[in-house]
């Protein structure tokens, strides 16, 4: 608390750019966790938006309505407020520029962050993901590859996890060996595991090669690897950076692999450019959706400009040559970039998920990403800023893995369980730090820190609320749903992700969302069975006796029938826009222009609406690219009035 | 000449044709008066595909050995290639192919010959008429008339024979007003507001002239329209400077002082050839895969087609806002009114109108604001994107139509009763088809041809149950409201359904509409019909903040 100068400040204005007239006034409120705006309207409706999330806060000039203050979010949201007098707003900037950058990880949201879960409750929350099952489903051979001990007490690697797959046929001398000869100790081992052609996927860091250097117990590891598919002859070695960076990393002692020195290995460079190149890529694309009122020229250019699709086209590329390889030649691929933490995190997942049906769905998109990017140790605390940091260290490496899985979903309307709501929740979470999973770096880190006691998963969160995040095309049987995906890559397939990047404005609504409407019906024809069955039983009951039965059928049906409104019942439409979001079987209509409106007493440490206002904003996106519209385009009017 | 006397070879045994994403095929090839038949007769289920030689845009011949290969770029956007053992039946196939796809009688035209067992030439043609829309426009019967003044066609010649003009406006206040207006085209009503009773108007542009002429009858006509006191909006389709510009081509707009209650918008609007080169840019950039990232958004920028489709749809927002929200009157028009003044009129009855949303709904609008209107199909039609033929009177209005049409569809995908489907089908029809509907380029020139007597109308036959089905949308739901599409570039993508129509792409697509229906259908066998209503009117609601968020848009 003693950051905040000024916890409450009156008479401050909600801007919205888009529609003036839609601006609200209402009293601001700082809390330790949280800025809160609350609307002097009747409706007294609340905005939260968690100090985590804040990206940035801006002060503009001050001019004669007041001093305007806009706040940046990670999850691409922005909050244009007007503060009354330029001391208070320069106090909430101090404060919301502290606050919203901790310096330790005891500060995060996390650690405060109490759903009121007894111990045992949270102890098997953290249970949810279970990554030995997870590898004991893709059915790995024990003949060919078992769990080595050496990390055990991360002695060998402190970024990996404890448990490594490696090939059986690999030495602990040469596991040793070859983890000396990687970039931090990340040697080679396991990722996935493809059933039908016994071919895998392995990823390390780059090896310490520079010129010259060999290390014969890497090539050996690389060679047990290959060996671990009895039917392929050589396996491939995918660098994920371009071959430039590649090369220039030997002059640091680091590099790729000697084709020479390894034998039957294929090196294939993919060119997914570094961090430093995707972070400035992403401001750009950023910037175009802040746009006050673009051309249809300003917006592809920005769009070509910020180069952002050509990045996530090559992300996927990668994933998608490494699927080709490992199902249609049966291949085993080593992946890697320099310290394997990034790029080929993207790489595998992205494979993965083209690969293996389950990681389609939502319970085995949350494995992978516990497995590739969570157990394999990725650095969430600099990437996404959790942490007052190097500004240079921030990128958005998860960011376009979750892009490249929603281009696919573009692709594959049927193939996906999940839904664009989901990616774009979990996006707001690995950046919120309100759940424990993504601090820290590493499994080592996260033990030391002892997460599991002090924080909660997120996992079993989104679990419970699968019904929001469910696509009502998929179905299990679905041609779409099976085997391998093979995506188009032609540069059309790539769209701008308008449910990410389109919702800068407050006013963004969603007009129609066919996928709602679609788990409506179906929830309906659910609802409809079970009240036939309903009927079935009490005119069962009825024959037997005869009375008092009709009453109570009406009332019965009366009661099966509520969560679906009338016509009659819905005269106010806002009635229907604030139905409590806990009333699940309700359709989901209620995103569209209205912030949420939080339960009377809302509480932010309730786990059950907490993570849908944390921003302040119910999630916004609904399954198709139609989400998030404004209604009209508001720059039309402003030409008119110039004109008239 | 006769057709047949185009035709050297008829006939070409062990053709090879290639289409994108299908195996390569071996047959016979036919070509006939108006198709180009390729049947593979290997197996005992022959499979034939028949393409009408009108929708071939342009084709290129190859020599390759002793024999030919012939590419056939359709006006649909398919691209096919024929490989034929000889080159003299190649060069002879492509020559009748050239003089046959490129008819410039109308009689000779495939509608006058189609007869198809299961349609008959009786009875009545088309969907609606002036008439019909004024007796079902209760709202109109007070203040408005049909007028029979051009039922020669000689006040204006590309008008119907009906037009609705307000009630107080005789005759020869209306031919005077004729005189005044590019091609005659003289203001008449389009649209009547089911809600307030607000009209849309349309013409050409007045023809005002260097040196300021005035019409009495043209102001009193407007004057007429807006009953007095009120005040109206006239969106003129052409910037500021290009209205002014065409004064000295003896063109011009409604100057303040002479109709003082009328206040006038310009918007700029590309018209003709530039649209035309648009769509030519567009399908070239789509053709590449091979374009980078980069390239293909420069390109796609560069064709300049989405900032149309953009314009178009701002610019029926704004008619839209005038009438519904503002409740005022609109007269629309750019200069001959046949191009933009349609597709900004028409754009805006499907943003307001509930009625103009259904299938039979959406065809008669069709009918009366592009086909009795008189849009000039043939002219704009003649040519697709491939054709290497010097551009004339080419522009794909219609089309940009349809994707407008489109991007509201993909907005409120509950709201039109019609899918993609139709669009599609529409988009293929017009450039080519068995029907007369899409023929000539005014009533007119249809009377002279006799169109309504010897072709079949094509909006008939869409709306023939069985037919009408496969162009329904399986969640529609009925909204009163106007849905008012967002025309912010990020909110408008590109037509992937209609300009990727024959890559890879495409078929996923087909696959997840499929799935669309059978969950819908699923759920109407479980609810009875009368329950899928009761259910999905629930969802009207999400339209409200819509509406909502009208009042906060302003004009003034």
């Amino acid at each position: 608390m003693e950051h905040i100068r000024t916890p409450k400040v009156e008479n401050v204005r909600m801007i919205d750019r888009l529609i003036p007239r839609k601006s609200t006034l209402g009293t601001l409120y700082l809390s330790s966790t949280h800025t809160i705006f609350v609307e002097n309207s009747e409706a007294r409706k609340e905005t939260w938006v968690l100090h985590s999330l804040v990206y940035n806060v801006e002060r503009l000039p001050t001019n004669s309505s007041g001093s305007p203050l806009i706040i940046r979010c990670k999850n691409f949201h922005v909050y244009r407020l007007l503060i009354p007098q330029e001391k208070d707003c320069l106090d909430v900037l101090a404060s919301l520029t502290r606050l919203s950058r901790p310096e330790r990880y005891g500060e995060l949201f996390s650690f405060s962050f109490n759903p009121n879960l007894d111990k045992e409750l949270r102890e098997k929350a953290w249970g949810f993901i279970d990554l030995k099952a997870e590898f004991s489903r893709m059915g790995i051979p024990s003949n060919l590859w078992h769990v080595t001990a050496a990390n055990y007490e991360y002695r060998l690697c402190d970024t990996y996890p404890s448990e490594l797959f490696v090939p059986k046929s690999a030495s602990p001398a040469v596991i040793v060996g070859s983890a000396k000869f990687r970039s931090r100790g990340r040697l080679p081992v396991l990722s996935y595991f493809h059933r039908d052609t016994g071919a895998s996927i392995c990823r390390s860091s780059q090896p310490l090669s520079g010129f010259s250097a060999r290390s014969s117990d890497d090539e050996q590891m690389l060679q047990a690897i290959m060996k671990s598919n009895p039917v392929s002859e050589f396996m491939y070695v995918v660098d994920t950076r371009p071959k430039l960076n590649a090369m220039a990393n030997r002059a640091a002692g680091k590099g790729y692999e000697n084709e020479d020195h390894y034998t039957n290995i294929k090196l294939q460079f993919i060119g997914i450019e570094n961090i430093h190149v995707m972070r400035n890529s992403q401001q750009k694309l950023i910037d175009v959706g802040e746009l006050a009122a673009p051309s249809m020229s300003d917006f592809l250019w920005g769009l070509e400009n910020s180069g952002w699709l050509k990045h996530i086209k090559a992300v996927l590329d990668a994933g998608v040559f490494i699927a080709k390889v490992v199902a249609e030649d049966g291949v085993s691929v080593l992946v890697h970039c320099s310290d394997g933490w990034d790029r080929t995190a993207q790489a595998c997942s992205v494979a993965s998920v083209l690969l293996d049906p389950y990681y389609r769905t939502i319970k085995g998109l949350m494995i992978l990403i516990e497995k590739d990017w969570v157990s394999f140790g990725h650095k969430f605390s600099h990437r996404y800023a959790h942490l007052d940091g190097d500004p240079k260290e921030v990128s958005p490496v998860m960011d376009q893995f979750l892009e490249c899985v929603w281009q696919l979903m573009q692709q594959f309307p049927c193939a996906f369980e999940f839904n664009e709501r989901f990616l774009v929740q979990l996006h707001t979470h690995i950046y919120s730090c309100q759940y424990g999973n993504f601090i820290g770096i590493c499994q080592k880190e996260r033990r030391d820190l002892r997460l599991q006691e002090r924080t909660h998963s997120l996992w079993p969160h989104l679990w419970e609320n699968r019904a929001e995040y469910t696509n009502p095309l998929y179905r299990i049987d679905h041609s779409q749903t099976q085997g391998v995906l093979k995506p188009l890559t032609t540069a059309y397939c790539f769209k701008f992700w308008k449910g990410m990047y389109g919702r800068a404005e407050k006013s963004v609504a969603s007009h129609q969302s066919p996928a709602d409407c679609l788990n409506a019906v179906r929830e309906e024809s659910q609802q409809l069975e079970e009240e036939l069955s309903a009927h079935q039983e009490r005119l069962a009951q009825l024959k037997e006796r005869k009375t008092s039965g009709e009453r109570k059928t009406s009332k019965l049906s009366e009661r099966v029938r509520r969560p679906i409104p009338t016509e009659s019942e819905l005269s106010s439409p806002l009635d229907y826009f604030t139905t409590p979001r806990s009333e699940k079987r309700t359709p989901s209509f209620t995103l569209p222009l209205q912030l949420a409106a939080p339960p009377k007493n809302g509480d932010p440490d309730d786990l059950s609406t907490c993570s849908d206002f944390e921003s302040g904003v119910a999630d916004l996106s609904s399954y198709s690219s139609s989400g998030g519209d404004d209604a009209k385009d508001p720059d039309a009017d402003e030409v008119v009035k110039a004109n008239a | 000449m006769e057709l047949s006397e185009h035709i050297k070879t008829a006939n070409v045994e062990d053709v090879t044709l290639r289409r994108p994403f299908h195996p390569t095929l071996r047959g016979t090839l036919c070509v006939t008066s108006h198709h180009l038949l390729f049947s593979d007769r290997k197996d005992e289920a022959s499979w034939q595909l028949l393409i009408l030689l009108k929708n071939i845009d342009a084709i290129e011949k190859r020599a390759v050995g002793s024999s030919g290969t012939i590419t056939i770029k359709c006006k649909d956007l398919l691209v096919l290639q024929l490989e034929i053992p000889g080159m003299e039946e190649c060069l002879n196939i492509a020559r009748s192919i050239e003089a046959l796809s490129s008819l410039e009688s109308v009689t000779e035209m495939y509608p006058f010959f189609y007869r198809p067992s299961h349609l008959t030439l009786h009875g009545p043609w088309g969907l609606s008429s002036t008439e019909q829309y004024y007796k079902q426009t209760e709202r109109l019967w007070d203040r408005w008339r049909v007028s029979k003044v051009n039922s020669d066609y000689s006040v204006c010649p590309s008008y119907p024979s009906a037009v609705i003009v307000p009630r107080e406006v005789d005759d020869d206040k209306l031919i005077r007003s004729a005189r005044f207006r590019q091609g005659g085209r003289f203001p008449v009503l389009s649209y009547c507001h089911h809600r307030n009773g607000m009209v849309i108007m349309r013409s050409s542009q007045p023809l005002t002239g260097a040196n300021k002429k005035r019409c009495k009858e043209d102001e009193l006509l407007l004057q007429a329209v807006i009953d007095g006191s009120e005040l109206g909006y006239i969106i003129d389709l052409r910037s500021a400077q290009q209205a002014q510009q065409t004064r000295m081509t003896g063109g011009g707009f409604e100057s303040k002082s002479c109709y003082s209650h009328w206040k006038r918008i310009h918007r700029h609007h590309e018209r003709g050839k530039v649209v035309q080169e648009s769509l030519i840019k567009l399908v070239e950039a789509c053709s590449d895969p091979s374009h980078s990232v980069d390239r293909w958004l420069s390109k796609l920028e560069n064709s300049k087609w989405l900032s149309h489709v953009h314009s178009a749809l701002s610019t029926a927002g704004l008619v839209v806002e005038c009438v519904e929200r503002d409740g005022h009157s609109v007269l629309v028009h750019g200069s001959e009114g046949t191009d933009n003044t349609l597709l900004v009129s028409s754009l805006a009855q499907l943003i307001l109108d509930p009625a103009s949303r259904t299938v039979t709904g959406f065809l008669c609008l069709l009918e009366r604001e592009w086909i009795q209107a008189g849009h000039p199909f043939q002219q704009r039609c003649a040519h697709s994107a491939y054709s290497h033929a010097r551009l004339k009177q080419e522009c794909p209005s219609f089309l940009l139509l349809l994707d407008c049409v489109w991007q509201v569809w993909r907005q409120f995908p509950l709201a039109l009763e019609f899918s993609e489907a139709l669009l599609l089908r529409l988009a293929q029809e017009v450039y080519a088809s068995n029907y007369g509907t899409f023929l000539c380029n005014s009533e007119q020139e249809r009377c002279a041809a006799g169109v309504k007597e010897t072709t079949h109308c094509l909006f008939q036959s869409l709306l023939k149950p069985d037919i009408e089905e496969q162009y329904l949308n399986p969640l529609y739901e009925p909204t009163d409201l106007a849905i008012w599409p967002a025309v912010h570039p990020q909110s408008l993508q590109l037509w992937t359904g209609m300009f990727l129509r024959w890559t890879e792409y495409a078929q996923n697509m087909e696959e997840a509409r499929e799935e669309v229906w059978s969950i819908v259908k699923e759920h109407r066998e479980q609810a009875g019909p009368d329950r899928t209503n009761n259910t999905l009117s629930t969802h009207c609601e999400s339209l409200t903040p819509i509406e909502n968020l009208m009042d906060e848009l302003t004009i003034l």
